[in-house]
Formats: C-alpha cells, structure tokens, sequence
C-alpha cells in the first residue's frame, strides 16, 4: 500500500483555493453545490428516538430531486439526517458510519451514539465550517437513547427534541406547542409527521414526502415515505412526438461487425495458461 | 474568508427599494381567443407570504394584464394602467383598443427608465380585428407581440415548452403537412395547466392555485369551454368580447 | 452631536465591532460622504423595534396580537409598549418594526381620522380604507428611499365584512386568513395556517384566543426579542376593544435530566 506523501497530504485538497478566490474576485463564481434547503427533525419518545425528514433537495430555487433520502444510516441502533450540501452530507455520514463499524470491530462492542456524534463534531470542527452539514444525529445505545444536532462548525446540542434546515423554525414550532415527555410510539410518530408537514406546507425550501425513522433498543425501522402527501396529478394530454419529428441531412448506416484475420508469426503459440 | 481588517472600518448598508415576490405568468394567443395564465403564490425567500395573491387583472372587457416580479410595484403599476384606461373611457366613450394599450403600457414603463418598477408584464386580449394577441414586456418597456410569452420565476422551465409546444420549434411535420400557427382553446388551456402543474413540480416559487383568464372575440361561440368546472364569467356586456376566469388548484409544498 | 448613545465615550475612529457586540445600528461612519446624501438623515436601519404581530380571521371578526415589548439592539428597553392600535371605529392596526415610525404612522392616522370625523359625512373609514392609505405611504416612502421600517397588520370589519391585510417598509401588500409579521412569520404563521385555514366561519372567540396564545407562546419560547406579556384585540361587528397586558404562562422543564451538549454526562 502506498504510504501518503508529504507532497500529497491526505483528506481534501486545498492547493486550487488561491486559484479560486482569485477568479472569484474575477467575477467568475464558483459552481453551486445542491443544497437540501431542508425540514429535518429528531424527538425522543418513551421507547427511543423517531427522526424525521422531507424529501425534497433544491439547486436554489429549482427542485433537484423530489424525493431524495435525508436519513443516513450509521449503525444499526444509529441514524443521522442531514441538511446543508448534499455532498458533503452524504460523504460525512458515509465516512463516520465506517469509521463506526471498524470502531465496533475493534472493541467488540455495539458503539455508541456520543461516539458517532463526537466523530462528526471533530471532523466538522476540523474543517472550520467548510463542510456544510447540518445534522441531527439519533439512537438508541447501552446507555440509552440520545438525539443530537451537530452544526456546521462543529458545536453539539442535546436536546429532547430538535429540528434542523430551513424548515427549522417551522418544525420547531410544532414540536414547542405540543412535544410532552414520555409519549408513546404513535404520538411521537403522529408528532414528527406534523412538524414535517409543517416545513413541507410553509417553507419554500422543503416539500413533497415525509420519511421517518424510529429507533428503539431492539429494532430501527425505516419507513421510506412514510406519508406521500403531495403526488402529482396526472397530465392533461400525452406528450409523444411522430417518428421522423427530427430533421435530419444525411443516413449512414455503419457495419459493427469488424472481421480481422490474424496471421500468427514466430512459430508456436503457447495456450494460454487456465488453469 | 474576510478577516477581520476587511470588515474594520466604515460599513455602509443601504435600503433596497426592491425584492422578488416568485411566481409565474403565461399567456397563449388563439386565432379568435386568448388564454392569460398566472399561478397565485406570493413568496420573499422561502416564505410564503399568502397563497392567493392575484397577478392577472381584467382591465377591460377585451384586455387582460399579467404582472410578476416585485408585487408593490406590479400591484401599482395595475393601478396606474386602470387609471389611465377609466380616464381613456371617459374622454373617448370606449375602451381603449389593444394594442393601443400596449403602447399605453410602453411609456409608462420607460418613463421610470431610470427607477423602473421591478415587473415582467404580459398583456392579453383580442385586437380591433378580432384576433387574439398576447404583448409581452421588459421592465422599461421594450415590448413585441407574440403568440405566446412565459415570464417569471419559472419562465426558464415554461418557455422551452411552449416554443415546442406551440412554436414546434425545430420540429419536422408529417409529410404533405405543415403545423398549425395557432391551437384550438382546448388544447391551448391543457397546454397552460400542463405548464403550471410542472412548473410547480420543479421551481419552489410556483404553486397553490392557478388563475386562467379567457379572452373570447367578439361573436365567437363558447365552443372549447364546455363542460370546465369552476368557469365564472366577467364580461360586461353580452354582445362583445367576454371574458372568463378559471380556477384550478396547485400543489402546496 | 453624535445621536447614537453607544458611540458616547468610544474613540472615534474604532475598529469594527466583528463580534456584534453593540446595539444594531452601526456608528456612523467618519469618512467623507457621499454628496448625495449629504445633509439628509433617513431611516437606515430600525433603532427601537417591536417584533412580531399576529392575526387571524374567526367566525365573528379578527383576532390580532403582539407583545408588549420594544427592544433597543439585543437590549429589551420598553416592557409596556403598546403595537396594537385602533383606528377609527371598526379597524385596528399591528406594527411591528421601528417604533418611532410607527409612532408616526399613528399620528398620520389620527389626523386622517379627524378629518373623516369632521366632514359629518356619514362616512367611516374602513379596515380595507385604511389599509389602502397605509400601502400608500408606506410604498410612497419606499419609492422616496425613504421607508417607514415596520410591517403592519391591518384587521378589522365592517358592513359584515371581515378584511385582514399586510403591508410593509417595501410597500408590498397581501392578504389571507392568517397573517403573521417578523420572526412570526416563520414561527407561528405554520401553526396558524394548520389551526385556522378551512375554519374561518366556525372558530369562537374562545377558540381563536386559545390559538393565539398558545402561539404567543411558542413565539416567546423561540424568538429572542420577545417577551411573555402581550395584548389581543378583538375587532367584531360591535367594536374593536383591545384587552389589557396578558403573561404568558410558560415551561422551561422540558430537559430536565439532559447533562451538557455532548458526551458528559454529570
């Protein structure tokens, strides 16, 4: 294996930064990164954790995929969504889920969710904000369950019941005039659909399903889509064009079927070894 | 990174007069109709302020006025144009002819050459004539007639539609044949709520409802909108152009 | 002299405040200025500010709502302003933003009133009169660069109408069944629109009080330039009346048992 060079340190590459800002002082910007301007919550309830989530991801104002997925895996008792650049949401989870399972290799244990988060908040430290992830990390340990947000910069908090993106403040709202402590499963599913539906319904930036998640001691179950309230209606009229609708000027209709004749030189060929 | 020398010293903050209210407007020119379409969604960033906020406005009974952009300023230069028009009738005993209130529009728009309202206008309705004709406008006031006009927040998604769509841009016919310079009502208004339910799927800044006017000729047969629910009738007269408005429901999210 | 009280006793020519420690508005800058605006001081940022203002229709009228606090910067300077005001016999406005403006518009206002009154015409002016002079000093000031900072609710009703609208600084204009201004509008407007929307003709007063508060509420637990003592007007066919100063009974149990931000747990 190769070892890493002084010359080329590992992790990210920082050498195009100066060229950058100098272009961007040019007026040239940089390109823009896809965003999940985002509603993402977490809430504990009696059993554990119910984390929930939109599914809509935005390049500024144009909606890049309508039903992406915001909760990552990490362990199986652990999950974290995400809000912020795509990209560096999808690979920050990614990489701290791995890290967690050869953490869990090596101490032969079932790891648990401060590790994860302090994993995320160092990593997120580290780069100063340059990694744009915001986080709301949850699951259920030996020491029971937790739920965190993680910040951009790296701060944590621990909370009862959070909410991250730009449907925050609308979640959260919910979440104020009605979260109790102790609920039971459905209450606290029924309660993190409403404060979903609440980005989805009055933030721009949210929109289409709810996916959410609830993760007790001896099972985490995923419910993909698990309200659709926005399926489109169906078209008015079918859009199909008339074979020949493209002009074209010439036809040239090529053989793929090439025919080689080898002709073998210096003597015998070996056959070649299969076994 | 700005350190902190960029930041030391004087900072000057000034008010903007101006902002972005999202949304979009359509209009489609017929042979003998006009369809002017706009969503109702009014938003600054990613709130939504209300979901019925009207940006198409009946000015006579044969024009119809679409205005997106900057909501205080589209929703004053409506007046404005209201105005000169009653002032119009009352000098002249008729409502002003179409085209003449294109013109209309023009000046006004380039007397505020150099503090412009903020809005894309589009103007619909039937000519002198009796053809249907959309104008569509910049913010100072350069405007052209044409068959059909997008502008607005989704105007980049809706544009290329209709230019298929209507226009049959770089479209070849079906031998012995030739495409049609305009499309039956039908087809035109299943081409306008197609735009918008797409629309609203893709720009963040369209959706909840959708108001279509429908400028008829003056004689013209109500044929093309039987059987639609929710027509509501806003001519004046019977016996000129009429006008109609059709309500549809958008996505909310 | 220098107006802006936290230049007083600083050295004149500071670095900026990078960590916004002082109140919002900035000092003024020592610099040359620009001719054009030399000489003519205007509104370029709110100095003493209320947040928001809520309202919403029920079955008999509107319902409105802001605290009672006017705040200086990051500092709650005033505990017992008023925000709501009425205006004439069947209109009460909300205004959230610079208090001096508002002040203002208050008097502007009252002259209008006055005037009405003194015609002995047999006209009132309306929420929907109101509300359209309102938007037309308010966009006529913006387009003077020139603004009045605030953004208004404007609710009231009349001839059996219900009529609720907003305006603002940029004199734009909307109107809807519940209305919300500030940090309102992303906090309480989604709790709002769920209660309310589909139910305008059958929610009580009691119903809408309820709904009120407990948004008033969420909006002292989240927006920090608040405050638990707020005021409701209720404008109906017989009247507007606004309540006296309401406290907001709160919770702040919620974590108990929750150590630190992260792996402590002590």
């Amino acid at each position: 294996m190769a070892s890493a060079s002084v010359y080329n340190p590992v992790g990210f590459d920082f050498s195009n930064q100066v060229r950058n800002q100098f272009l961007q002082e040019k007026g040239l910007p940089l390109p823009k990164a896809t965003s999940t301007g985002t509603t993402i919550v977490g809430c504990l309830f009696k059993d554990g954790i119910v984390l929930g989530a939109d599914t809509r991801a935005t390049e500024g104002p144009i909606v890049a995929d309508k039903n992406c997925e915001k909760i990552h895996y990490i362990t199986d008792s652990i999950r974290c969504c995400g809000a912020g650049t795509a990209a560096d949401t999808e690979f920050t989870t990614a990489l701290i889920s791995s890290n967690m399972e050869l953490h869990a290799l090596s101490t032969g244990r079932k790891p648990r969710v401060v590790t994860a988060m302090t994993m995320l908040k160092q990593m997120l430290f580290r780069y100063q904000g340059h990694v744009g992830a915001a986080l709301v990390l949850g699951g259920v340990d030996a020491t029971g369950p937790h739920l965190f947000t993680i910040h951009p910069h790296g701060s944590t908090d621990k909370l009862p019941y959070v909410t991250m993106g730009s449907g925050s403040l609308a979640a959260m709202a919910v979440f104020e005039s009605a979260w109790k402590p102790n609920m039971t499963r459905e209450e606290a599913l029924d309660l993190v659909r409403d404060a979903i539906f609440a980005g989805i319904f009055n933030d721009l930036g949210s929109g289409s399903n709810v996916d959410a998640c609830v993760i007790t001691a001896s099972h985490t179950e995923m419910l993909r889509n698990f309200v659709k309230p926005n399926e489109r209606v169906e078209k008015e009229q079918r859009y199909k064009f008339r074979r020949g609708t493209t002009a074209w000027k010439k036809e040239s209709i090529k053989d793929l079927i090439v025919s080689e004749e080898i002709t073998p030189i210096g003597g015998q060929v070996e056959a070649m070894d299969v076994s | 990174m700005s350190s902190l020398n960029d930041v030391a010293g004087p900072q000057q903050r000034q008010f903007n007069p101006y902002t972005e209210n999202g949304g979009t407007i359509l209009a489609i020119a017929g042979t003998d109709f006009s369809v002017i379409a706009g969503d109702t969604r009014q938003s600054e960033g990613y709130n939504i302020q209300t979901r019925y906020a009207p940006k198409v406005f009946r000015l006579t009974d044969r024009a119809v006025l679409a205005v997106n952009g900057f909501a205080a300023d589209g929703n004053m230069f409506v007046k404005k144009v209201k105005q000169r028009l009653e002032w119009y009738r009352h000098a002249h005993a008729k409502d002003m002819p179409l085209h003449a209130i294109a013109r209309l529009i023009q000046t006004m728009l380039y007397a505020r050459r150099f503090f412009p309202y903020y809005v894309y206008n589009i103007l619909g309705g039937i000519e002198d004539d009796g053809s249907g004709a959309v104008y569509s406008f910049d913010p100072v006031g350069s405007y052209e007639r044409e068959t059909c006009r997008a502008a607005g927040a989704a105007q980049s998604l809706v544009q290329p539609f209709l230019d298929n769509q209507i226009y049959f841009k770089n479209q070849q016919p079906a031998p012995g044949t030739s495409f049609p310079a305009h499309l039956p009502l039908p087809i035109v208004l299943k081409l306008v709520i197609d735009s918008f339910t797409g629309a609203t799927e893709r720009h963040i800044e369209v959706g909840d409802g959708l108001e279509m006017y429908v400028v008829l000729a003056k004689g013209r047969d109500l044929s093309g909108l039987e059987g639609i629910v929710g027509l509501q009738e806003l001519s004046t007269k019977s016996d000129g152009e009429r006008i109609f408005v059709i309500r549809r429901e958008l996505k909310k999210d | 002299m220098d107006h802006f009280p936290t230049n007083w006793g600083r050295p004149r020519n500071d670095a900026f405040d990078a960590y916004a420690t002082f109140p919002i508005h900035q000092r003024p800058s020592n610099g040359p200025k620009d001719a054009f605006s030399q000489g003519v001081q205007r509104t370029q940022q709110p100095i003493v500010t209320g947040t928001s203002v809520l309202a919403i229709k029920f079955k008999d009228g509107i319902m409105m709502a802001a605290d009672n606090l006017a705040s200086y910067g990051s500092l709650a300077r005033f505990k017992d302003v008023q925000r709501l005001q009425p205006v004439g016999e069947y209109t009460v406005i909300g205004a959230g933003g610079d208090m001096s403006d508002f002040q203002y518009i208050q008097s502007l206002l009252d002259d209008l009133v006055v005037e009405e009154f003194t015609n002995q015409d047999g006209h009132g002016l309306g929420p929907k009169e109101i509300h359209e002079y309102l938007s037309q000093v308010m966009y006529g000031r913006r387009t003077k660069i020139n603004p009045l900072w605030n953004s208004i609710l404007v609710g009231g009703v009349k001839d059996g109408q219900r009529f609720l609208a907003y305006v603002d600084l940029l004199g734009t204009t909307y109107s809807a069944s519940t209305l919300a201004t500030g940090y309102g509008a992303y906090i309480a407007q989604p709790l709002l629109r769920r209660a309310v929307e589909g139910r305008e003709d059958t929610l009580t007063q009691e119903e809408a009080t309820k709904i009120i508060e407990d948004c008033m509420r969420v909006l002292f637990y989240r927006d920090a330039r608040s405050l638990n003592k707020y005021q409701i007007a209720t404008i109906t066919a017989s009247g507007a009346s606004i309540s006296d100063s309401k406290a907001l009974e709160t919770s702040w149990g919620f974590a108990e048992g929750i150590r630190g931000y992260g792996a402590q747990t002590q």
